[in-house]
């Protein structure tokens, strides 16, 4: 396990300045691997503690991942008494998320929730009369991240995730009960097909990766949901934004009984875009089901799109609709003036007796006032007026980190297979490997071996 | 009962002489201390009531262990064997394990014999009915609520002393099931402890039911051997025991048999299911998934075509064969028609059926790593009554609880062996830290430094803890300083042992079908070839002086595994950071605001010696971890320098 840890230390998000903290014996020397000073003479382990140093963070090819100043803290002089560097680097997620894993891949890792604090105190930085303030802290921040982990995750990763769970701990507990029982389970042959199977698990979890890489493991981005009356074009907008006939349209009014939902990257913005069914009173039950919903996630979501059929009268619906707004962000899009208009930007403002109500006439079918709603979206998000929740980034981290484990131990099985290892030097790896996949889900292994063993094979006496 | 009833006072009472008595009894008389002995029947002292061997995967290791601590064990099989096996050799050198035939009459006999000679020990024929304690409430020592101060038989003695151990084994309330036929007796048919378990419980201990089953014994001249696979025994026995000379194990071996059952076999068993007591529902008690029944197995495993069947003899003065495989709950009618649609069995005649036993035990969370019970201070117990099953793990708890209960009568540091120091470590720390709902068995994988611990050095790993405790005689732990010197010098001589490139290298590496070398390397490199080995090297290493077999053993596995073993050691250093960081007794949990709800009562449930117990129990996340190890930082340095603990934290220090 590794000792030295890194965190961002200022929220992950469009600001004008992020740190990332390193902490730990190997903190200088891991920075050093990856900083290089503007003249590239001087190296940062040749420089004294408390010092600050203009230069570059560079990537694996030496290409510059950022401009950044360092400073440089040595023990005991430091927040947590131990080796410290603060990278400041320009803010921006995308940024301090390329410079901490950088520091990640160079040999720490990621700190757990409150791990700063807590090493300071264990370390005597922190009055010890302050325990019960650090303990709080520990038990909130995990509290909270615990919660984000899982909640986070998307459906279909979990999925993955769980089905190579499956397969590693049915060999495990294959190879293990073949120890424990060697004469009624034989491993003849067996290292062959363990090697098939660990290059498609190495296979899986590269894609993993890939998916971690391209943020698309988490349900991240701004959550924006469309509401509006049936028919009123919320399913015309998505396909527009999304490039592909994902959600039905028909001219059936109530044809997306459902939810749909779609991440995309406006102007660099991601985007976790959610269909809802059309709001009206409805008798038809799985449709009530999705107009439930729809309120569900209109009350969770960072931004609502209202979209409002402009050829036909406002009614009742559309009244429910704007009391659910209330204060949240939200932007009118008047839609389908490719028709005869009914309704007005007039009408609306009045109804809305918000000033700062955002409406944008558009046509869904002539894709005519789409590129002046996504301005408006990029406008709010640069102007700070909507934002995400920055833990996300992190958790996205911590599940990349994850797999990074457990495909570097898959790495070490095929390792000791190639090097015809004993069945039993590869178990341990491929347990790490489970393990790690554990760690995602948020479960614990436990007694999961001796399960697998006893319901999987049967064993002697 | 009068006044005339005996009354003695002795320091230690071992309640039972099975396998776990036996090693607890001898370890504390071998510390000095007055022991005596109880067993229902003297003829019965370390009896092996089902399987008729000792050892087998993670088991054998225990055996190892156990002798390296200085416990009998290992010694007495040695002694007794009939047949030897190491298993798993085509396997890594962490999960070879030795497992022996044993003559069942004559280990017994064997064990009696070195019970009966060993001084400050007596045996004593009595059912143990009742335990004396006392309140410790006034006492300085709040954390236990009792005081254990001796024990009542049957006959109304009673006999004082400082420590109990319980090694019970399957007798409490003991019930056998064939069938319909049930009798309230222990194993084969000997007397239950049926008075004992009401006393625990006024004590607060809290009980639970286990079973566990054995099948039939066979008259071998009943059997067709001709229909079976003959099993040897290996060519070059490796004796159990350190201590025991290998050329004094080399002896004429008898055979097992192996055969098979077959559908109709299972036919017979799918149509008396109903006959069975498990299956309708008669035996309340939970049994061991790893030694299931054969009527578990065919309904488990409806798909499995056949079972292997063991047939093992009991002894070399015995017409029994032991009947591996096939233990069973029918009754004996189907029993005998199940038998014989076994190949080689078609004729069989049962000498004694198969049977299921269910007992009384304890859930062993309310003991701690030294088999003391938390509640009741003198009280320790070990074996079949703490949840575990088999003579291995049986023994191995026996003889912990012996010890710590003599250091504890001698005012001595308790021992606590790790889960990184030996499968001892791991099977005790399982039993009292984590949630266990069956009849517990060692198993290889339950122990997660397995590469460290081997049955080849676990002289090695504990010699030392043995002599500590005063178990292990001066020159036993001499002699093992010795060879850990032997084996360091010549690892680190075989690693400054340069090979060049020359053409006597090459052609010697050629000849052994190993690639030739491109630069010069070391001995220790080159051992590390898998087709090349320590002996095969003699060649290329003249200066080379004559080792004990032993030593070279040791010094091959250190340099071929030495990535694992150095990957496995990080991890334990890690390990034993936590392990190190002890929770005082008297911490109360309830201070501890920022713990989780469900943490702190399973902390306050379990009572861990250490921070790292506290994380292997479930429930307790590494949040809670964190939490624990901030509080227990401010618990231990802000003490008052009058010496009066900082119990609480005042109100006034929440920021």
């Amino acid at each position: 396990m590794k000792n030295t840890i890194a965190a961002a230390a200022t929220a992950m998000s469009e600001a004008g300045i992020g740190i990332v903290r390193v902490s730990g014996e190997d903190a200088i020397e891991i920075v050093n691997k990856i900083f290089q000073t503007k003249s590239g003479k001087k190296k940062l382990i040749d420089f004294d503690s408390h010092t600050i140093h203009y230069g570059f963070i560079v990537d694996e090819e030496n290409k510059v991942i950022d401009e950044v100043m360092v400073s440089l803290m040595k023990a005991p002089h430091s927040y947590t008494a131990e080796n410290t560097v603060e990278i400041n680097c320009h803010g921006g997620v995308l940024v301090v998320n390329r410079v901490l894993e950088a520091v990640i891949q160079n040999g720490a890792r990621l700190a757990e929730p409150g791990e700063f604090t807590k090493r300071a105190f264990l370390n005597g930085r922190i009055d010890l009369s302050k325990a019960e303030a650090v303990m709080d802290i520990i038990h909130s921040k995990n509290q909270f991240a615990l919660e984000s982990s899982v909640k986070q995750l998307r459906g279909s990763v979990s999925v993955i995730i769980k089905k190579l769970r499956k397969e590693l701990i049915y060999e495990i507990a294959f190879i293990e009960s073949a120890l424990d029982d060697p004469e009624h389970i034989s491993l003849e042959g067996y290292p062959e097909n363990l090697m098939g199977k660990t290059k498609e698990i190495l296979l899986e979890l590269k894609k993993l990766l890939d998916y971690s890489d391209s943020g698309k493991m988490l349900k991240e981005g701004i959550n924006t949901v469309i509401v509006g009356k049936p028919n009123a074009g919320k399913s015309s907008l998505l396909n527009l934004l999304v490039g592909e006939d994902r959600a039905i349209v028909t001219d059936i009014a109530g044809t997306t009984r459902d939810v749909l939902e779609e991440s995309i990257k406006l102007h660099g913005i991601s985007l976790n875009i959610i269909d809802t069914a059309g709001i009206r009173s409805t008798e038809d039950t799985v449709e009530k089901i999705g107009v439930e919903k729809a309120k569900k996630y209109a009350l969770d979501a960072d931004l609502i799109i209202y979209m409002v059929d402009s050829s036909v009268p406002l009614d009742e619906s559309d009244y429910e609709i704007i009391g659910m707004i209330g204060n949240k962000k939200a932007i009118v899009l008047l839609n389908k003036t490719d028709l005869d208009t009914v309704v007005t930007e007039e009408m609306l403002a009045k109804i809305f007796e918000k000033e700062d109500i955002v409406i944008i006439k558009t046509s869904t079918k002539e894709n005519t006032g789409i590129d002046i709603f996504e301005d408006k979206i990029k406008e709010m998000f640069f102007k700070g007026e909507i934002s995400f929740n920055d833990e996300v980034v992190i958790t996205n981290m911590r599940h990349k980190e994850a797999i990074q484990h457990a495909y570097e131990s898959m790495l070490q099985v095929k390792k000791s297979l190639e090097d015809h290892m004993p069945e039993d030097f590869y178990s341990i790896d491929l347990m790490s490997a489970y393990a790690s996949l554990g760690t995602i889900i948020g479960e614990e292994v436990e007694e999961d071996l001796v399960n697998e063993i006893f319901s999987k094979f049967c064993m002697g006496k | 009962m009068g006044m005339t009833q005996i009354r003695e006072k002795v320091d230690v009472c071992v309640v039972g002489a099975g396998h776990a008595g036996c090693e607890a009894a001898l370890a504390c008389a071998r510390m000095g201390l007055e022991t005596i002995i109880f067993t229902v029947s003297v003829d019965s002292i370390a009896l092996m009531p089902c399987n008729p061997n000792v050892g087998g995967s993670s088991k054998g290791h225990l055996v190892r262990e156990v002798d390296a601590l200085g416990g009998e064990m290992g010694k007495n099989i040695d002694k007794t064997f009939i047949q030897s096996k190491m298993l798993n050799i085509s396997k890594g050198p962490a999960v070879h394990s030795l497992r022996a035939q044993a003559d069942k009459a004559e280990y017994s006999r064997s064990m009696r014999k070195v019970l009966e000679n060993q001084e400050h020990l007596t045996v004593k024929q009595a059912e143990v009915c009742e335990l004396l304690a006392e309140d410790t409430e006034s006492f300085e020592n709040k954390t236990a609520k009792k005081k254990i101060t001796g024990i009542k038989t049957f006959t109304g003695a009673v006999y004082e002393c400082k420590s109990v151990i319980l090694c019970t084994g399957t007798y409490l309330r003991a019930r056998c099931l064939c069938g319909e036929a049930i009798t309230h007796t222990g194993p084969n048919g000997l007397q239950a402890a049926n008075y004992l378990t009401d006393s625990l419980k006024n004590l607060g201990i809290e009980m639970r039911r286990f079973k566990t089953g054995t099948p039939a014994r066979m008259d071998k001249r009943s059997l067709d051997f001709s229909k079976m696979e003959e099993q040897f025994g290996d060519e070059k026995v490796v004796p159990f025991s350190f201590s025991t000379n290998p050329e004094d194990v080399q002896i004429e071996q008898v055979s097992c048999w192996l055969t098979y059952t077959n559908e109709k076999t299972h036919e017979i068993i799918r149509g008396n299911l109903d006959r069975s007591p498990i299956y309708a529902g008669v035996i309340e008690g939970t049994g061991p998934r790893y030694c299931p029944s054969i009527e578990d197995k065919v309904v488990k495993f409806a798909d499995k075509e056949r079972h292997q069947v063991f047939i093992e003899p009991e002894g070399l003065h015995t017409n029994e064969m032991y009947v591996g495989g096939m233990s069973s709950s029918l009754p004996e009618d189907v029993q005998l028609a199940m038998y014989r649609t076994v190949p080689g069995l078609e004729n069989c005649k049962m000498v004694r059926n198969a049977y299921a036993i269910e007992y009384d035990c304890i859930n062993p969370r309310q003991l701690f790593p030294t088999l003391e019970f938390k509640e009741i201070k003198g009280l320790f117990s070990g074996g079949q009554f703490n949840g575990s099953s088999g003579y291995e793990e049986a023994a191995a708890q026996g003889l912990i609880a012996g010890i710590n209960a003599a250091l504890s009568i001698l005012g001595k540091e308790q021992m606590i062996i790790d889960r990184s120091e030996a499968y001892i470590g791991v099977l005790i720390d399982d039993l009292v830290t984590k949630d266990n709902f069956e009849p517990y068995r060692m198993m290889t994988s339950r122990a997660e430094y397995r590469l460290l611990l081997r049955q080849d050095n676990a002289d090695l790993r504990l010699r030392e803890k043995g002599y500590q405790a005063g178990l292990v005689p001066e020159e036993i732990y001499q002699a093992t300083l010795k060879k850990k010197a032997l084996i360091d010098a010549e690892v680190e001589r075989l690693k400054n042992l340069l090979v060049g490139a020359s053409k006597h290298v090459q052609d010697f590496l050629i000849s052994k079908e190993s690639s030739p070398l491109k630069t010069g390397t070391n001995m220790a490199e080159l051992m590390c070839r898998p087709e090349l080995s320590y002996g095969l090297l003699a060649e290329l290493d003249k200066d080379r002086k004559p080792l004990p077999e032993d030593v070279i053993e040791q010094v091959e596995i250190e340099i071929k595994y030495e990535g694992y073993i150095a990957r496995q050691l990080r991890q334990v250093q890690q390990f034993k950071k936590m392990e190190k960081k002890k929770i005082p007794k008297e911490l109360d949990y309830r201070d501890i605001q920022s713990l989780r709800l469900e943490a702190r009562q399973k902390l306050i449930s379990y009572k861990p010696v250490s921070v790292g117990q506290a994380s292997r129990i479930s429930g307790v996340s590494p949040a809670d971890i964190s939490v624990l190890l901030v509080y227990l930082e401010q618990y231990n340095n802000g003490k008052q320098p009058d010496g009066k603990g900082c119990h609480r934290l005042e109100r006034s220090d929440k920021i």
